[in-house]
């Protein structure tokens, strides 16, 4: 391997890691409200009104139709007026939050629907307001599941950022495709393709470990 | 304490509507421990919940301590909520949280300080006997312990009002006695009235004052527990007592055909059921040298209904018929029911 591959790599990973992280911390400071919401605005829930919850259900469904790669161009002057440019790094990081928040809301609702309807019954008739319901019951009850899940939308956000390179926006996919793949240098898409595999594992692992650390169901 | 009057709750189902409950009106009185047994989908669930509108009723009244919980708002009922503790067939304990912090959680939603907090709970978890469970999670502990925990959340609020719901039916046998006597012992202790909703006529017996018995939405029998013992009106309510105490007859009798009209060389079978006191009285010897009958003791058994003692009897009187029709009526005089069976072979 020629020595100018690893600069290249860690820079690629940088870039990386850097689209994965600030995308997660966005798309999560909205897409659990927006799981919340889809599950206490439900028929039954604690906040009940279907209307909005058929309306926000429907966008949630639409936005996570589009695939990834059309998205990314079609808010094109979206990204611009957020982040005030349409390419690279900075600029991929938008349609990779506008794409994770319906998925982490589907993922937010699956896990907080798994909340045993006893439990909100019992903080019911001891008085509690939904609002209470849902940060004393439902967001502790469900940490541990949620934090699995987001396991997962972090490793489809790391697919996800290597279409950035359509934007200019760099990272290891980016780096596969113009150096392994366009320029014929197979040892650079096997190091690429090694450091994302590793990237996974350390991930899954990272959320396996802190997943079981906050289930105290099974001790 | 708690009156319910009229309550009528309908459901929308997939074929119509369905009816949970038909006009029923209870009353229970304060202090009082007070049972509803029926079979499951009998409603007792809904009935329940329809005390702190868990269930709103489609119509009919619920007070409670003189507050009419159907005109109540929202902030209003959940006030009024927090003086009805509620605790259920699988404890509903949050997993994420210690036996302190279940206990602590109602008295958080009413923003105590930690201080108080901790002044109200450990009295409370010696009260229950999990003091040394405090930093335990609900996995970590038994059935039991973790009804004890959710007992102990149901009084941290201090109600004046217990809710029950199956609480015991998740349990086992010996578990059941020991929640039931702290039940109990709450309900001495701190002048609680407890509505306790069960299947099991065992629950009914062992501690309730009095007790209603639900089917198909609407209560069909109620009354003093030791009334509805020893003699039951429904085919139900006797059911659910031969579950508890047997059937009342030997094995060989079971089956035997039943005549109305004496049969030569028979004998009459009479079921006498004794209660409180009169369980002492020799009346047996007394009705074998008076009236020239015998009288063969088929069944018999002895039990208590809280704390009155109770017992049923089997006879078989045999001999000449105006022997046997005096002894009836000497039977009839004494403070004991009697239920005239039949003839047998």
């Amino acid at each position: 391997m020629s020595p100018d591959v690893i600069p290249l790599l860690m820079k690629a990973l940088g870039e990386t890691v850097a689209m994965v992280v600030v995308a997660m911390i966005a798309a999560t400071a909205i897409g659990v409200p927006l799981g919340v919401l889809l599950v206490v605005t439900a028929k039954g829930g604690v906040l009940a009104c279907p209307a909005l919850n058929r309306v926000v259900a429907a966008v949630v469904n639409a936005v996570r139709s589009i695939p990834f790669i059309i998205l990314m161009v079609a808010i094109i002057p979206f990204t611009r007026l957020v982040v005030g440019t349409s390419i690279g790094t900075t600029a991929a990081m938008v349609p990779l939050t506008l794409a994770s928040i319906p998925f982490i809301g589907r993922q937010v609702e699956t896990s907080l629907r798994e909340v045993p309807y006893g439990l909100i019954e019992a903080a019911l008739a001891m008085g509690a307001t939904p609002m209470q319901i849902i940060r004393r019951v439902y967001l502790p009850e469900a940490l541990s599941s949620i934090v699995a899940q987001l396991t997962t939308v972090v490793i489809a956000l790391v697919g996800e950022s290597a279409m950035a390179g359509a934007i200019g926006g760099g990272g290891l996919g980016d780096l596969a495709i113009r150096y392994g793949y366009q320029r014929f240098r197979p040892e650079i898409m096997l190091a690429t393709v090694v450091v994302l595999i590793a990237l996974v594992q350390l991930v899954q692992f990272a959320g396996n470990s802190l997943a079981k650390r906050l289930n105290k169901k099974e001790m | 304490m708690i009156t319910l009057s009229h309550i009528e709750k309908t459901y929308a189902g997939a074929d119509g509507a369905v009816t949970a409950l038909k006009d029923v009106s209870l009353t229970v009185a304060r202090g009082e421990i007070f049972g509803v047994i029926g079979l499951s989908g009998a409603g007792k669930s809904t009935l329940i919940r329809c005390i702190n509108l868990l269930e709103r009723p489609t119509s009919g009244s619920v007070i409670v301590d003189g507050l009419d919980m159907m005109a109540l708002s929202d902030a209003e009922l959940r006030e009024a909520r927090k003086s009805i503790g509620m605790i259920f067939q699988h404890f509903n304990l949050l997993s994420s949280a210690t036996v302190y912090d279940n206990v602590a959680f109602p008295l958080r939603l009413s923003g105590m300080d930690e201080d108080a907090i901790r002044a109200k709970v450990e009295p409370l978890l010696a009260l229950v006997s999990l003091d040394d469970k405090a930093q335990q999670y609900p996995s970590q502990l038994s059935g039991g312990q973790k009804q004890r925990v959710g007992i102990a959340r149901a009084l941290a609020s201090e109600p004046k009002v217990l809710l029950c719901d199956e609480a015991t039916s998740a349990l086992d046998p010996q578990t059941t006695k020991a929640i039931l006597e702290l039940i109990r012992d709450i309900n001495q202790k701190l002048g609680l009235t407890v509505v306790i909703i069960t299947h099991e006529m065992q629950v009914i017996k062992d501690i309730c004052d009095k007790v209603a018995v639900i089917e198909n939405g609407v209560i069909t029998e109620s009354g003093r527990v030791i009334d509805v013992f020893t003699d039951p009106q429904r085919d139900m309510t006797k059911e659910f007592i031969s579950v508890l105490m047997g059937s009342g007859f030997p094995p060989d009798l079971q089956n035997a055909p039943i005549s109305a009209e004496p049969i030569p060389g028979g004998r009459l079978l009479v079921r006498l059921t004794f209660v409180g006191s009169s369980a002492g009285e020799p009346v047996i010897s007394t009705l074998i040298r008076k009236y020239e009958v015998e009288a063969d003791i088929l069944y018999g058994n002895i039990d208590s209904i809280k704390d009155t003692p109770y017992g049923r009897m089997l006879l078989g009187l045999s001999g000449a018929p105006e022997a046997v029709e005096n002894a009836l009526a000497f039977l009839r005089e004494k403070d004991l029911r009697i239920e005239v069976i039949g003839y047998v072979a």
